[in-house]
């Protein structure tokens, strides 16, 4: 088993980890929303009142209409809530509780003779039980093409994000699922599936040590040092940099359980264990509830606070109705920070975080930092040099590669490595940088005029 | 709290369609000067840094504060020294308040004045940049240059070395070098020689610096003492004589990871390593001559005039290191090469980038081709 360290990067020590406690949570209703996935566009297959079964089709993506988005739970189609040009922003279920699901058929062998045909039968289950859209590719992060051969697939086991849910407790007792899901993606490929661990995970690491080597083009590496260590953009540039031209596959722990779980019973189990995290929590823990669950009833929070699907870098603000995105297992909930402060720009601070070395926090460093969402300052042009560096571990240059982006040169973008990236892994970049400029959105957006020119 | 109060309440004359529309931004630098804003992340991050470009700017200021102490005590020292006279401490103090606060003055009402109009026609927040450039200008002028002349200076730089590229961020000089040069240049009676180092010396008295001794064909022995030209009596630019106060600013910003630690290494470097090869003086007398420390920490280390990436940074600092000594022995024109080497590595900074960047997307590339190959 090979060993990595990652050297640059940052972990920032949000007060409100979840405690290892776990409480059920069924949903009265579930949302999957359209704008979870990019470049999506949504055509109905249901109306309001129609009944569901989980693993029901209710949408297809008109881009490519193999791919259907399912119920995860049985019931009503409550309400259908669209935004600007009637764009569909939500798919509302209600769930009755009955947690009736359509049978795909359970068959964890493949009695097939050919590769190929092995590999239909499995592209075909997924797609038809709503379970393919958990597979993104790089570069783009889009909804795997399922006629696309990717070079590798890569699983993240663990994750390093601030107040991260804890994989190796998530897992626990879904082991089976869990091999059997990477089974099945072992197929997808004619390269491998990198399965990747933290060297601070005990019971996880041991369990893919074991069936390293058990399946064929199964091959798990160890991951060490800070975030973004955890996310599958550094381990994909640290094995196997996309190259022009090529695609990989990646999909999440819980999401290769959920594939397990469907070739294991037939069906299409949309159990998510999540945490719940932050100051604004009043008891961080964890819940197992439904992919695209209603919040609303767990959530015991005071005014003026923000509730992110997903971690405080790359997580969605869920105004309005708190519905969980489709890829998130965790909830961030943090203040707001829509206060002015006399002199803060000059204020000595001792409690505010920051990376550097320009404050007394930086002299006494705390164990966790109470965050809220101020920007801590106005945008401004890029002045200062060398920042990003400190905290992106990839071999390519950051801040040449966001004004690249800037300025739409396709040609710039691919040769300083815009195809190994994607927006999430500037995220750490964009919390440091004392420009203030939103970065994250700089990379996407020039992601997304490369793949709309190049379509 | 009563202040905030009233800002709220005369916020909405500097908004779209008040009173004073015109000052929107001149409002809203003066009123992010007294409150951090509310404003919260949109998208991306839900959370971000308490460090901003006010912080970065305003210690770079509190780094020279020093260097400008010890400058305005040293104005009244050498003045009175050159009569010969014996006088209190507050008297040389009072005597460089006097000579520096007009000094201040003329930069910062020039300065100010056009940027603030400049982010006004553009519709563009006030950029903190110009205060230390502001800072910086009187602590780099020998302290008898004529307001006007400095007024006029400031004007170029301002105007010529930032606002036509885009203002604070994307120039492509450093401003307040470029109104040295530009006073250099244009009057080089006024910036160069014996008789300016001096605010109003006595006539008989020699106000030749250090590097003016050597260039007229001194040796180490007409020099003023290690010692002194360590602790900073000795005649020169206002902020540069004292090596001590420098490298107390200095510290604190390398502390702090505002100046950039490898371009101060490696000017050093360059700067030793060329005197070695080509000068006849001991090197360490380069490094306490003229206005190598104090370019090396507050001018070189501009993180915007200078090379961006961390290669860069090494190539960058070494050539301005070396560039300034060799200017320093080999040029007949002019005693001091700093300023000239680090304006030239600004204009160069950009190429240096270029090419290390030209090698991380050649091995980009070469990877690329090895899969094609592969793949085949």
């Amino acid at each position: 088993m090979d060993k990595i360290k990652i050297r640059k990067g940052l972990d920032i020590r949000l007060a409100g980890a979840p405690s290892k406690q776990l409480e059920r949570f069924e949903p009265t209703s579930c949302a999957i929303k359209p704008t979870d996935f990019i470049g999506v566009l949504p055509k109905l297959h249901v109306e309001e009142g129609d009944d569901v079964k989980a693993g029901s089709v209710l949408f297809h993506d008109k881009n490519n209409e193999q791919i259907v988005f399912t119920s995860p739970v049985s019931g009503k189609v409550k309400s259908i809530v669209r935004g600007e040009k009637r764009a569909i922003l939500e798919v509302i279920v209600e769930n009755d509780g009955k947690n009736e699901s359509i049978d795909f058929g359970a068959s964890d062998t493949f009695q097939e003779t050919s590769l190929q045909q092995i590999r239909n039968e499995i592209i075909d289950k997924m797609l038809r039980s709503g379970v393919w859209p958990m597979l993104r590719q790089r570069p783009f992060a889009t909804i795997a093409n399922p006629n696309d051969r990717p070079k590798h697939i890569f699983v993240s086991m663990f994750d390093t994000a601030p107040l991260a849910p804890d994989n190796d407790y998530i897992i626990e007792n879904q082991y089976d699922a869990l091999n059997t899901g990477i089974n099945v993606l072992s197929k997808l490929t004619d390269g491998n599936v990198f399965i990747n661990v933290s060297s601070n995970s005990t019971t996880c690491t041991d369990a893919m040590k074991s069936i390293d080597g058990h399946v064929n083009n199964v091959i798990v590496t160890e991951f060490s040092g800070p975030h973004p260590a955890g996310d599958v953009g550094t381990q994909i540039n640290a094995i196997s940099p996309i190259n022009k031209g090529e695609t990989l596959w990646y999909c999440s722990p819980q999401d290769v359980i959920t594939i397990g779980k469907l070739f294991l019973t037939g069906k299409y189990d949309s159990t998510r264990i999540i945490a719940m995290t932050g100051s604004g929590v009043k008891k961080p823990h964890y819940y197992q509830t439904r992919i695209g669950a209603d919040l609303t009833p767990i959530l015991n929070i005071d005014e003026n606070t923000r509730v992110i699907s997903g971690n405080v870098l790359t997580g969605t603000n869920i105004t309005g109705d708190k519905y969980l995105c489709f890829h998130d297992t965790q909830v961030t909930v943090i203040p707001e920070g829509n206060e002015y402060r006399l002199f803060g720009w000059l204020a000595p601070n001792f409690k505010r975080y920051t990376s550097t070395n320009t404050m007394f926090s930086s002299l006494f460093k705390k164990k966790t930092y109470d965050f809220d969402t101020n920007t801590n300052g106005d945008t401004r042009p890029y002045i200062m040099t060398g920042q990003f560096e400190r905290v992106f571990p990839f071999d390519i240059y950051p801040m040449q590669l966001i004004k690249a982006c800037l300025a739409k040169d396709i040609d710039e973008m691919e040769e300083l490595g815009i195809y190994e990236v994607d927006a999430e892994d500037f995220a750490l970049c964009e919390v440091i940088d004392p420009s203030k400029t939103p970065i994250q959105q700089i990379i996407r957006e020039g992601l997304e005029f490369i793949r709309k020119e190049t379509k | 709290m009563g202040l905030r109060k009233y800002i709220d309440k005369i916020k909405p004359n500097f908004e779209n369609g008040g009173k004073f529309a015109k000052f929107h931004s001149t409002f809203e630098a003066f009123e992010t000067f007294l409150y951090t804003p509310n404003r919260v992340t949109v998208k991306g991050a839900h959370i971000r840094d308490a460090v901003d470009m006010k912080r970065n700017m305003i210690y770079v200021l509190i780094a020279l504060i020093p260097c400008f102490l010890f400058g305005t005590w040293n104005i009244g020292y050498q003045h009175f020294l050159s009569f010969g006279e014996s006088v209190t401490f507050w008297q040389i103090i009072g005597y460089g308040l006097l000579k520096i606060i007009p000094l201040y003055l003329v930069s910062y009402v020039v300065g100010l004045v056009i940027e603030f109009t400049f982010a006004e026609i553009r519709h563009e927040e006030v950029n903190e940049g110009y205060f230390v450039t502001g800072f910086l200008i009187p602590l780099i002028m020998p302290v008898d240059v004529p307001l006007w002349m400095l007024a006029l200076a400031v004007a170029f730089a301002v105007i010529i070395g930032k606002e036509v590229f885009g203002g604070s961020g994307m120039n492509v000089v450093n401003p307040a070098l470029l109104a040295r040069a530009f006073l250099f240049f244009s009057y080089p009676s006024k910036m160069t020689g014996d008789n300016v180092w001096i605010a109003e010396k006595a006539d008989a008295y020699s106000g030749a610096t250090p590097l003016g001794t050597i260039f007229n064909g001194g040796t180490v022995n007409d020099l003023p003492s290690v010692t002194e030209m360590i602790i900073g009596t000795i005649p020169g630019s206002v902020g540069e004589t004292s090596k001590i106060a420098i490298l107390i600013g200095g510290i604190f910003l390398i502390i702090t990871g505002i100046a950039s630690l490898r371009i101060i290494i490696s000017t050093f470097i360059g700067a030793i390593a060329m005197s070695l090869l080509i000068s006849d003086i001991p090197f360490y007398f380069h490094l306490i001559m003229g206005g190598f420390m104090f370019g090396t920490f507050f001018m070189a280390t501009d993180p915007v005039t200078a090379a961006q990436t961390n290669i860069g940074k090494w190539i960058y600092g070494f050539l301005i290191g070396a560039v300034a000594i060799l200017i320093r022995v080999a040029n007949p024109g002019y005693p001091e090469g700093m300023m000239l080497a680090i304006l030239l590595l600004n204009v160069f900074a950009p190429l240096i980038d270029w090419c290390v960047v030209a090698i991380n997307k050649r091995k980009r590339k070469k990877r690329w081709a090895t899969a094609e190959r592969s793949a085949k």
